[in-house]
């Protein structure tokens, strides 16, 4: 009986070690993600509309989701997508990528592949030529986490 | 000799717009995995990406971790002149890794 006990004590403990052990070292909140849009554009206004931002619904593997931003643009040298930032919810750090773009990029449109730590969305900030912040965003529900594999 | 896949067309109309695809190949190491026995896997990334076209900058891009390992791109441009295009990454340890396409512009 004790030693039965003893035994299922240590499998409790270490079950909770495995468990402390596999834990990620921090992971960006929708409030980092805020933080870090505010750290970037400062206290501008950020108007919704005009980025489309395209995931998977579903991503199986977390370690490689096609991502495609475009951006509802003339791209003439009077009204064109300056920079595109890429952010997330829910990654150990909410900043993923910055796209800087001119009047010859002729359409706003790029498409690469990101990692995601856990089902969220992902916004992305377009800064135009005439200063103006616009915004959209995807969710993504994640069923193989990228960031805690072992090697 | 690190792997890079670049897909540009070879001819285009003056001022047509063209797509560019880019993979260069990189494990992206994030910095938040740790090995077998626990130890830090120590952070290994791409970190700039630049597109010059016959010298002129026409795309600039920034990676975190968060971007896949073999960190695929694309992009548009406009075709003005035939010439070069040259591809540029950059790790955070400053090491370049270039390569070029040509383009014939009618």
């Amino acid at each position: 009986m004790t030693k039965a006990s003893t035994r299922r004590g240590f499998m409790i403990g270490a079950g909770a070690a495995i468990v402390t052990l596999r834990a990620l070292p921090v992971q960006a909140t929708p409030e980092s993600m805020k933080a870090a849009i505010n750290a970037a554009f400062g206290d501008a206004a950020i108007q919704e509309g005009k980025v489309t931002v395209t995931l998977p619904p579903i991503s199986e593997n977390g370690n490689s989701v096609g991502l495609t931003v475009e951006v509802d643009c003339a791209m003439t040298e009077a009204d064109h997508v300056r920079s595109i930032h890429v952010f997330s919810e829910q990654n150990p750090l909410p900043d993923v990528a910055r796209y800087h773009l001119n009047a010859r990029s002729g359409r706003a449109r790029l498409t690469t592949r990101i990692r995601l730590a856990d089902s969220q969305a992902i916004v992305a900030v377009a800064t135009m030529s005439d200063g103006t912040l616009w915004s959209g965003s995807a969710k993504s529900i994640v069923a193989l986490s990228a960031c805690v594999d072992l090697i | 000799m690190t792997k890079i896949r670049l897909a540009v067309p070879e001819t285009a109309k003056a001022g047509e717009v063209i797509e560019i695809k880019t993979l260069i190949a990189h494990p992206m190491e994030t910095g938040f995995r740790r090995d077998a026995v626990g130890k830090a896997i120590p952070r290994d990334i791409i970190t700039d990406f630049a597109c010059l076209y016959n010298g002129e900058e026409v795309f600039r891009a920034a990676f975190q971790p968060a971007v896949a390992a073999n960190p695929y791109l694309t992009f548009f441009t406009t075709a003005m002149d035939s010439g070069e295009l040259v591809f540029v990454w950059t790790d955070q340890h400053g090491n370049t890794y270039t390569d070029t396409a040509s383009i014939t512009v009618e």
